[in-house]
């Protein structure tokens, strides 16, 4: 009892929390064979996953684009180097801004979502229900989520990605006339697919801290709308510490 | 249910012992169920009916005792003896607890898909003959927002049934339903017992319908078992516990209130 009380401070409520994530993550995982039995399962997860974020994926990311346009053209501009825009539009957009705000939007929205629904099915019974009828609930209803989740993200970041280059495409090279060849030749020449790697390695990443944050937290929610309420909550606010500490360890790993 | 000893009761708890939250819910329960019969667990609110029945089906294990059912203790057995053992039950919660993305059609299947590789054709038939007996197959479509209380409760006893089981936990089935209902649930769970055989667990504490459809009858409170028998055995019973229970008055030896400081020193700000 004692040892317990004096885990209650914050930093240990932190470990201790992340311990219990890793082990939902094992028991998601002794139950992923099940989901994976059912592939139609996991695959209306990832139409709903990314059907929910698909309007402000493309919105954000033609704005945040188009932001990265006009900065970038501003910063090139001075050095009269214009027409290197396309390249560091994208390596910009590729390496750090898609999969990053991505996955922040995911969890606004998709997560959010899956961690109400969770939560709600767990205060209704309905988890218990399934238990007591012989079916994992951790398998049918929580496994495919997750999955469905980090299967979207990276689709997500690569349609971030596309649509963040067209933004910055229309206002480099339709607003402040940068010349069409160049932005695009530009581009080509400097991408390598080690950069393309690295943000495909980090949507991965983001879209496992994304999805079992959601899960993790509409499971464990207290059994009231206000601890669903909260739980959503805390998804947003750990998936969004988590998403930019992962960013930077991953970054200072690649780099 | 592969019985290991068929004995004469499915379910036998003996000195059973259970707290949540250092509260104590059962202080040794012991009690016996026949199988084939319907038999009644009844007592005041928070006596702990429900998690009875939860320790019943393996969610929750006791601290102590036994709890075996079909001869074989419940808190032993891994997940897939279990998940085996949950087969052949059936639970309709207080809650009802439908699956609310899913229509009242899917609710019903969901067993059947899930544990059966059954053609859609004859799925169909099933859930549409359960959603008759319960006079709900023209709601079939419905998304349970839809529907009311009593017709949810309805849907998830059609459901509860689906797989035919041995044994079938109701809790609370009576709560909120009108008399057509109640009378048509009451049937129901007489039939099931009379013409399939099942052995029943009724929670509730409408001791008046019960006393119509029970066979026998465990009266708790305290977490122990106060009182047993058939309901005409119980109703002479001049025990003033099982008389006041019977007789549904607050003043009695069974508390009505839940444990706390004397009134008086709580409204003079004393009592905690
Ligand atoms: N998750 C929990 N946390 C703390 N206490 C609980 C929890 N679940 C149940 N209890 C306590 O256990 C006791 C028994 O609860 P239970 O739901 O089994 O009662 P019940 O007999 O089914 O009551 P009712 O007739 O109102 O449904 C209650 O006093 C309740 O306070
Ligand atoms: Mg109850």
């Amino acid at each position: 009892m004692a040892a317990a009380r004096s885990l209650s401070s914050a930093p240990l409520r932190a470990i201790r929390k992340l311990g219990a994530v890793a082990l939902f993550l094992l028991t998601i995982l002794q139950s992923a064979p099940y989901a994976l039995r059912r592939p139609r399962l996991i695959s209306a997860q990832v139409q709903n996953a990314g059907v929910l974020s698909l309007v402000i994926i493309m919105t954000s990311g033609f704005f945040v684009g188009m932001v990265v346009g006009l900065q970038g053209y501003d910063a090139f501009s001075r050095l009269r180097q214009e027409d290197l825009l396309g390249a560091a539009a994208a390596l910009s957009l590729i390496k750090e801004l898609g999969p990053v705000v991505t996955a922040l939007l995911f969890a606004g929205r998709a997560g959010t979502a899956l961690t109400a629904e969770i939560g709600l099915m767990r205060a209704t019974d309905q988890l218990s229900a399934m238990e007591v009828m012989a079916i994992d609930p951790i398998g049918r209803i929580v496994a495919p989520r997750f999955l469905g989740g980090l299967i979207a993200v990276p689709f997500l970041t690569a349609i971030f990605n596309c649509v963040g280059i067209l933004g910055a495409y229309f206002v480099g090279v339709q607003m402040m006339g940068v010349d069409n060849g160049a932005f695009w030749s530009q581009m080509q020449e400097y991408v390598s697919s080690e950069d393309i790697r690295e943000g495909i390695i980090k949507s991965m990443v983001f879209g496992v801290a994304a999805s079992l944050v959601a899960v993790f937290e509409g499971y464990t929610a207290d059994r009231t709308a206000e601890g669903v309420g909260l739980a959503t909550t805390r998804t947003v606010v750990i998936t969004s510490v988590l998403v930019l500490v992962l960013d930077y360890m991953i970054t200072s790993f690649l780099l | 249910m592969p019985a290991t000893e068929p004995g004469p009761f499915l379910i036998e708890t003996d000195d059973l012992r259970f707290s949540v939250g250092g509260r104590r819910i059962f202080d040794g329960l012991s009690l016996r169920v026949a199988r084939g019969t319907v038999t009644a667990i009844m007592g005041p609110s928070g006596t702990g009916k429900t998690t009875l029945l939860r320790l019943i089906t393996g969610q929750i294990r006791p601290e102590s005792g036994s709890l075996k059912v079909d001869g074989r203790e419940v808190a032993k057995l891994d997940r897939a003896e279990l998940f085996e053992l949950r087969r052949h039950m059936g639970m309709l919660f207080q809650n009802s607890a439908l699956l609310t993305g899913d229509s009242v059609f899917d609710n019903v299947a969901f067993p059947l898909r899930e544990h059966t590789r059954l053609p859609e054709r004859l799925i169909r038939t099933i859930v549409l003959s359960k959603l008759q007996t319960v006079g709900l197959r023209g709601a079939a479509r419905l998304m349970p927002s839809e529907l009311s209380g009593g017709m949810a409760r309805r849907v998830a006893l059609a459901r509860a049934m689906v797989l035919d089981p041995e044994l079938l936990l109701y809790d609370e089935p009576f709560s909120g339903l009108d008399p057509i209902s109640m009378g048509m649930i009451m049937r129901l769970i007489r039939r099931n017992n009379d013409i399939l055989g099942v052995t029943s667990i009724l929670v509730s504490h409408d001791v008046e319908e019960v006393s119509q459809i029970a066979d026998y009858c465990f009266v708790m409170s305290g977490g122990k078992v106060i009182g047993e028998g058939t309901p005409a055995e119980l109703q002479a019973m001049d025990s003033p516990l099982i008389r006041q229970f019977m007789s549904g008055s607050a003043d009695g030896p069974v508390p009505f209130h839940y444990p706390a400081a004397p009134y008086r020193d709580d409204l003079l700000g004393g009592g905690r």
